[in-house]
């Protein structure tokens, strides 16, 4: 696992998120259950979960913008709830929803951003116009923020989350929304902002974009960690190297579930087959012609399924 | 969890009062048409057409009276439309709030920053009513700039409860409740259009401890040179409703922000 780069390390000895026992009560109800985890300097670590799992609820806390109920939680060294704002102050927040100040321009919500850090607006004309460059949107600096696409006013989003040059920046499902384009162009950005050492916390649904960016993840449900490791580390721990998807007659389903002598998933008239070898199963399936099948190495979308079941959450 | 601790202020909430008057420079046009335009249709229209069959009121001309009354109530409403429609919708739909909250601000900022705002744009009606007045000739002479300080004073009273009732709103209709139960009342019974001891006894002491009449008092003794009524205690009641209010509405905005 690629843990951590050596400036970052130098910088802090520490972890740059340390949580123990975390929990999130509201009035009858546990979002967060006493999670433990720690988030090494320049990792990129992920939350993964279905809705409700308590992944935004534990960003929110991370950021002092919510009570901890109990348990401890630090970031830079820092406690959060003595010292959130001094926390804030050199962090970088990308919330699930885009919340740009639709009065100003494109540029302009860079600059009143920066303001609220007190930055003075000579300090930051030249962060502005990098951040512009970065982002992909220097032509587009007078714009109205209306006027942009979903793409855009993420990328928008980024770029002000980045305005105080923070050393940690959290990402609340960066890319949920948009159109795959707009996705890679993203993704693109935040292993750039990897690569310049930064420690990057971000939640998401999609196991792939997890899979591409994440150093570490945690599997979340109902409040509670359910897995932690390296993406590859999960999928070797919890599911078989291959899986085989079989559709079809509900008939030859039922025969095939007898003989197939692997893990087997059952969802509606679909049979999902996990195993070490494939090469057995695909023999028996040749003869059944009834059947359609679909065979490829196994991914977190498994584990995820295999953690937290197959049922609808919403 | 209820955090009972006093409201901070802090620069911060300059920042926040300066993010507001950046926008409001960009809409800059309707704003001055909403200042002149409304109040300038009101001293014309009541002030010259009711006035002609009225007279004089309490010693001075009635466009005298209604313009000195007028200053009071338009801070009144303008501040109350500040701290309840657009307060709202930085809060809710445009999560303003939430983009300024990832910063180091917080909660207590933003609501001090939007308390200044409530009274400066209080303080720009009332200027834009002082010149109409001035130019319509109905002003004591240049001793009615002392209202300019008393005016950013009312915009800062009618702040607070609108805070508040933005606190307990889950949408923009809540507010008429507040407009048609409170706002209205006061409008029409704490002496713009007419003194308040004309109202029946009992009325009165009701009316005596409403912040309008006290603002009222105010603003005809310094636009239109009325005699002054105990000016310190009408400050005092000011004070008094813009502590107690501004408090209470930032005990509510955090826990709704912070939850």
């Amino acid at each position: 696992m690629r843990r951590m780069n050596p400036a970052g390390l130098h910088r802090y000895p520490s972890p740059v998120v340390s949580a123990h026992g975390l929990t999130k009560r509201f009035a009858g109800r546990i979002a967060v259950d006493g999670i433990d985890f720690d988030i090494p300097p320049g990792c990129c670590f992920g939350f993964v979960g279905p809705n409700g799992a308590g992944k935004t609820t534990t960003l929110r806390m991370t950021m002092g913008q919510t009570p901890v109920s109990s348990g401890s939680l630090s970031v830079f060294g820092l406690s959060v709830t003595d010292e959130a704002a001094a926390i804030r102050a050199r962090t970088g927040i990308v919330p699930q929803a885009d919340n740009l100040d639709p009065d100003f321009s494109v540029e302009e919500n860079l600059q009143i951003y920066a303001a609220f850090f007190g930055l003075t607006r000579a300090e930051v004309a030249p962060r502005i116009d990098a951040l512009l460059e970065f982002v992909s949107l220097a032509d587009r600096r007078k714009a109205k923020t209306t006027t942009l696409s979903g793409g855009m006013q993420r990328r928008l989003t980024i770029a002000r989350a980045l305005v105080n040059n923070p050393e940690l920046v959290v990402l609340d499902e960066p890319t949920t929304g948009l159109d795959p384009q707009a996705r890679h162009a993203i993704w693109g950005r935040l292993n750039e902002l990897k690569g310049r050492g930064k420690t990057l916390l971000l939640t998401t649904h999609y196991m792939e974009e997890a899979e591409r960016l994440c150093d570490e993840l945690v599997i979340m449900d109902h409040g509670r960690i359910l897995a932690q490791g390296a993406p590859v580390e999960l999928i070797t721990r919890h599911v078989e190297r291959e899986i085989i998807e079989v559709r079809g007659d509900a008939a030859e389903l039922e025969q095939l579930a007898g003989t197939a002598g692997c893990r087997l998933e059952r969802m509606g008239n679909s049979l999902y087959c996990y195993t070490q070898n494939a090469a057995a199963l695909i023999e028996q399936l040749k003869g059944r012609h009834a059947l359609k099948f679909v065979h490829r190495p196994t991914g977190l979308e498994d584990v995820f399924l295999r953690l937290t079941g197959r049922e609808l959450r919403d | 969890m209820i955090d009972l601790r006093l409201p901070r202020l802090r620069p911060g909430a300059l920042v926040v009062w300066r993010r507001n008057i950046l926008v409001w420079r960009k809409l800059l046009v309707p704003a001055l048409l909403m200042n002149f335009g409304e109040p300038t249709l009101y001293l014309l229209g009541l002030g010259f057409g009711l006035g002609h069959f009225v007279g004089e009121m309490a010693g001075m001309p009635y466009l005298a009276f209604l313009a000195s009354g007028i200053i009071a109530s338009n801070a009144m409403t303008t501040a109350s439309f500040e701290g309840m429609y657009s307060v709202f919708t930085r809060m809710v739909p445009q999560k303003t709030y939430e983009a300024i909250l990832a910063t180091p601000l917080e909660v207590d900022d933003i609501l001090a920053g939007e308390l200044l705002w409530c009274g400066t744009k209080s303080l720009f009606s009332g200027m834009a009513i002082l010149a109409v007045a001035g130019a319509l000739g109905v002003v004591a002479g240049w001793q009615s700039l002392w209202v300019l300080p008393v005016v950013f004073m009312i915009g800062l009273c009618f702040a607070g409860p609108a805070l508040i009732m933005t606190a307990l709103a889950s949408n923009y209709d809540f507010f008429n409740y507040y407009f048609v139960l409170v706002i209205t009342p006061m409008f029409i019974l704490c002496g713009v259009f007419y003194p308040t001891d004309t109202l029946p006894a009992g009325v009165q002491g009701a009316v005596n401890l409403l912040p309008l009449t006290h603002a009222v008092r105010l603003t005809r003794a310094l636009v239109a040179g009325a005699p002054s009524e105990q000016p310190l205690v009408s400050i005092a009641v000011l004070l008094g409703y813009t502590l107690a209010s501004y408090y209470i509405a930032v005990i509510l905005i955090r826990r709704k922000l912070r939850t």
